[in-house]
This record gives C-alpha cells, structure tokens and sequence, in this order.
C-alpha cells in the first residue's frame, strides 16, 4: 500500500534530460549502414574462392580495411543501441535490466574490438 | 519481464448466457464482465439485443442491455456523440467509442472488452488514474513569461492552423492504451494521446516555454519509447494523427541541437 499521489508516480525522478543523442546515433549509424552493407556484400561476394594471399593483397588496401572497419564499428554501434531499446522495452526489473544493458555494452564493444584489430593485422600483413 | 499472459486471476472464464429474445433481427455480443466485490475471475456473458428495439450504435446496445436484461453492466457514457470519450472501449478487437461505433460496421457477434491493459475497476470500466495524472504532467495550458496583454495573447491564422488535427483530441485514451510500448512502459512512457497534447502546446505561438516543455519530455522513457508502431493512429476514434505529433516532437529534439 502506497500513499503516493499518482502525479508523484508519474514525475518520478524527472527526466532524465537524454535519449536525443540515442535516437539521433541510431539514426545516423542507419543511414550509414546501408552504403556499407553494400559494400560489405560486394567485398564478401568478390573474395568467394580467394585464398590467403588473395585475402592479403585485397586488405593492403586501405580504402578496402577502411571501409571494412567503418562498417564494423558503425553495425556494432547500432547494434549496441538497438538491443539496448529492446532491453529497456521488456526487461521490467532494474537489477536486470541494469546487468544486461552492461553485457549488450561489453559484447558490442568486444565485438567491435575483435574484428577492428583482426582486420588492421590482416591489412598490414597478416 | 513483460508479462505475456494473464495472471490466473485475471483470466476471463466462460460466463452466462442470457435468454434469447424472439424475433429474427438479433444481434450477439459477449461482453467482459468483472465484479471486483465477487472474487471471481472475469467471465465473458453473452447478450442477444432486438435490433428492432435497439438504436444504430455498439452504445444503444449496450445500455439496451443494461436497461432491458442486466441493470448490473457497468460502464462509463456521457454525451453519445463522440465528444466527451468516457465510452471508450475494445470493441471487435478495436479500441473505439462505442457511441460512435455502428453495429453494422461488424460481422457476427461482436466482443466488448475494456481499453486493454489497463486495471478494471468493474465490467467495461477501466482506471485511467494514472493516464490522467500523465496529462497533468505535461502542464497542459498556456505558459507566458511576457507581461499580460491588455486583451487576449494575439495569434496568427496561420499559426492557429497549426492546432488542427491536435485539439480535437477528447482524451479518450484509445490510442495509448493500444500501444505496445505503453502497454510495457506505461509507468514511465507518456504514451501517444498525452505526447500529442505536449505537442499541442509545443506549437502553439503565444506558449513561451517551449524549451523547458523539451527538457521535461527528453527522457528515453517519456518520449523515446515510441517505436513508431502506428496502433494509435490506427485507432484514433477522431482520426487524429499521435504517431506524426510525437514524429515532430523528436524532430524539434534533433533540430535544437544540430
């Protein structure tokens, strides 16, 4: 039993005064996305059947590893703030929204940090 | 998590079937029946209503039932032409007036729920306590810091058009309470029907805290749990457009800071 008015439940603690930067990034990761998604597909149908070597002189490249690690980072940041949404939407309980919100953070970033040095070793020579 | 089903005391069980009247002309209706005082689960009864005795209206039939077969029907009806919103229901899996919603709009029988997803109070009211106190949040009048005009505060026609299609809204409450993320969220989301009346107040030219309004929706609960589902627009009894107002309320948030 509460005693709280229901204008007290309402306002809470306020607002929290951010969500625009969410909303805005998750836009433009979006937007990015699908030029380099196309160019993901391109690079990944262009080196069907290569062998390492092949492998080695498409990411000496720079242009190719470049582009390889924008898309890289910007999937996995829109990645990291769309399941955030997801968590935030079904996930009730603070403690494991709290918990889960700090593993989607951990894995993106992993993620992300794997695949950028897997792809600067492989571009400067394997 | 979000709770997918029911608990098993609110889960609806088959209720009474009431008499049928004689006569060809009859139309069929299971209505959502709760009596909190009983303990019982919520039950589904099923009405017959002589549509020769009866007006156009899903409304004429249900107060036809509460007159001629079951006073005990509870629900909430006002003016009966779709201004006042207390009549706001489920109605054919649809959130709608019912005084506004004809019969003939249905096939078959026609299912009468409550606004989804919210506490019953009993039968087909349901409690909007904390919607209201939503509306209230948003400080829904007028602020000026100007010195007060000798007569009114002055408004261009141009910029009262901007009002259309925002203060028709009767805060009926068919659009949030059909929306998922309000469904989820609705202690924290403000949900479509009180974002479009922020929105209301945040275009009108003679209101002066537009900024400090900004701020006290700029929460990724309050504005940004709005996935652009579109139910309430779908439902809108008005015809009225909550998805495109909270639209342009996130773009008045992006434009103030790129």
């Amino acid at each position: 039993m509460s005693y709280r008015t229901p204008y007290s439940r309402v306002t809470g603690l306020g607002s929290a005064k951010e969500g625009t930067g969410h909303f805005w990034t998750q836009r433009m990761t979006a937007v990015a996305n699908v030029p380099l998604m196309l160019f993901l597909v391109w690079l990944v149908v262009s080196l069907i059947g290569a062998d390492r070597a092949q492998m080695l002189e498409t990411f000496s490249n720079p242009v190719i590893t470049a582009f390889t690690i924008l898309t890289v980072v910007s999937a996995s940041i829109h990645m990291r703030l769309g399941l955030q949404v997801v968590i935030e939407d079904y996930v009730q309980a603070e403690g494991s929204k709290l918990v889960l919100i700090l593993l989607n953070t951990f894995f993106s970033y992993g993620v992300a940090a794997v695949a950028v040095v897997s792809l600067l070793k492989l571009s400067f020579g394997g | 998590m979000v709770q997918l089903t029911l608990p098993k005391n609110s889960q609806p069980t088959k209720g009474k079937t009431w008499p049928k009247p004689s006569g060809a002309n009859v139309r069929e209706f299971h209505i959502y029946r709760f009596d909190p005082d009983s303990g019982d689960n919520p039950r589904i009864d099923t009405f017959f209503v002589d549509l020769d005795d009866c007006g156009p209206m899903v409304l004429d039939a249900l107060l036809y039932i509460k007159d001629k077969i079951d006073p005990t029907l509870t629900l909430r009806r006002s003016c009966r032409e779709g201004i006042c919103g207390s009549c706001a229901m489920n109605v054919g899996g649809m959130n709608t007036l019912a005084c506004t919603k004809g019969m003939d709009e249905f096939d078959g029988p026609i299912a009468v729920y409550p606004l989804p997803h919210m506490p019953v109070v009993k039968d087909l009211v349901p409690d909007l306590t904390n919607f209201y106190a939503q509306h209230r949040s948003i400080e829904p009048w007028l602020k000026t810091k100007s010195p007060e005009p000798q007569a009114e505060w002055l408004q261009a026609r141009e910029d009262r058009e901007k009002l259309d299609g925002l203060y028709e809204c009767i805060l009926c409450a068919c659009c949030s309470t059909s929306c998922p993320s309000y469904w989820w969220n609705g202690d924290r989301y403000l949900g479509p029907a009180v974002l479009l009346q922020a929105y209301r107040w945040l275009i009108d030219s003679r209101d002066e805290a537009t900024g400090e309004r900004l701020d006290d929706l700029e929460d990724p609960f309050r504005l940004y749990r709005c996935h652009t589902i579109m139910n309430c627009t779908n439902t809108c009894p008005k015809g009225l457009n909550p998805a495109k107002a909270i639209g342009e309320i996130k773009k008045m948030m992006v434009e103030r800071r790129v």
